[in-house]
């Protein structure tokens, strides 16, 4: 073990070596998607570092909760009875106006997408790569998660989940800069394209024309056209429009509804199209 | 005995750890690149036990943990410890100071690696305070090879 004659391979060989296989694994990885599966593999085995780098926040978190003062636990206690009723109120209504919905959309011929399945899920890790924006949550391979669907916070659309490990999941955030949404304007079903920006409260619009009817404070709502997204939830809210007639498109920023930086609770939704499916596809199987 | 035998890998995972530990947002732009720094305290202080081929594997796990394209933390960390590794002998005998700016040196240029590849790949744009990370692990650099040569030197690892 003498450290002046070192043996082994040379330093410049292992340099050539790491770089070969790090660059053939970045375009193995990006340019062809290679590793689909794997990565569930590989994000499962290292799924405890993420539990241990989760600890100290859980136990403060833990710590507070038992430090919570009993006025505070009364004054929470009632605002959300407040909000109950509030809420209760609401569902009356709602029951009624479905119900009515429906009955018009089966004489249109054209029944509303139902989403059966709901699953809470709560936020494990936010990323701390400043080039992407993901977060990880807490169901997995396990609950029935898959890639590609849709989640949501009490506010309105969070992101996709980009990969699946088998007790955890990534999800890639709206304003991340790879991610588009289809989406129309709630006031006249103006059709829109809405893409991240890769800054959290910020979204851009492109190419929309100079005439397009579009206000400031228009909210956008989930069209369901790229088949990810379930119809008619909120996206955004446009925060400003600049029609400069030298430019070829209009520039139109919007805000996202659900507060990205602030999540906690998440709404995981299965379609009713998917299980369906899957229950199909488990039939054909054998 | 079995602690001085795994004493590298723990203060690695240790590393790992810090470096995905969730943190307020505006803690986080300041967070140092700790699996960078205790790779190069490893890499000047045994150079013949740590070198590319760990480097290139906590990269990886990384990659993993990011949720970045498979390769490019690794292929960063591998040549960042590769100039490191290239030159202990002269750093070695730099003052601890001197070393500070050689390592905010070394982490610049593994951010500009780590950017440069995720701008080919998605197309991310440049901020200047992605480059915050630089001056935390500058500023950590003094008191982590303390820490670091105060565990070498006590288990008397070679």
């Amino acid at each position: 073990m003498n450290p002046i004659f070192s043996s082994g391979p040379s330093l410049q060989n292992k340099l050539a070596f790491g770089l070969i296989l790090s660059v053939s694994l970045i375009i193995f990885d990006h340019k062809f998607n290679g590793f689909g599966t794997t990565r569930v593999y590989l994000n499962s085995l290292v799924s405890p570092l993420q539990y241990l780098a989760n600890l100290p926040g859980e136990l403060i978190d833990a710590s507070l909760t038992r430090l919570s003062s009993h006025e505070q636990l009364l004054d929470e206690n009632a605002q959300l009875t407040l909000q109950a009723t509030l809420m209760s109120q609401e569902l009356q209504r709602m029951t009624f106006l479905k119900e009515e919905n429906s009955r018009l959309r089966r004489l249109l011929n054209s029944p509303a997408k139902q989403h059966t399945r709901k699953e809470v899920a709560e936020l494990m890790a936010v990323d701390n790569n400043p080039y992407s924006h993901q977060i990880l949550i807490n169901k997995g391979a396990l609950n029935g998660v898959y890639e590609g669907q849709a989640v949501l916070d009490e506010n309105g659309i969070v992101g996709q989940i980009m990969q699946v490990s088998s007790t955890n999941s990534r999800v890639l955030l709206i304003a991340d800069i790879t991610h588009a949404i289809p989406v129309r304007v709630a006031r006249n079903n103006l059709r829109l394209v809405v893409s991240g920006s890769g800054s959290l409260d910020e979204l851009h619009i492109q190419h929309v024309s100079h005439s397009a009817d579009l206000k400031e404070g228009d909210l956008l709502l989930s069209s369901g056209l790229g088949r990810v997204f379930p119809e008619g939830y909120p996206v955004a809210e446009i925060t400003s429009i600049v029609r400069d007639e030298t430019r070829p498109f209009a520039v139109v920023r919007a805000k996202p509804v659900a507060q990205l930086d602030r999540l906690k609770y998440l709404l995981l939704l299965w379609s009713e199209d998917d299980e369906n499916s899957q229950i199909s596809a488990e039939e054909e199987a054998p | 005995m079995q602690f001085r035998a795994y004493a590298i890998a723990l203060s690695l995972l240790c590393a790992l750890v810090l470096q995905i530990m969730p943190m307020p947002a505006s803690v986080d732009l300041y967070r140092p690149e700790w699996v960078l720094l205790v790779l190069s305290y490893w890499t000047l202080a045994l150079p013949h036990r740590v070198n590319i081929g760990i480097a290139f594997i906590n990269g990886l796990i990384l990659d993993i943990l990011l949720g970045s394209s498979l390769g490019v933390h690794s292929l960063a960390m591998c040549v960042s410890i590769y100039v490191l590794a290239a030159n202990y002998q002269r750093l070695r005998n730099y003052s601890v100071w001197q070393q500070a700016i050689v390592i905010g040196v070394t982490s610049a240029f593994y951010n500009l690696i780590v950017f440069w590849l995720q701008h080919m790949l998605t197309d991310v744009y440049f901020l200047i305070t992605y480059m915050w990370p630089v001056v935390s692990s500058m500023v950590i650099w003094p008191w982590l090879f303390w820490l670091l040569r105060k565990l070498r030197r006590q288990l008397r690892l070679s």
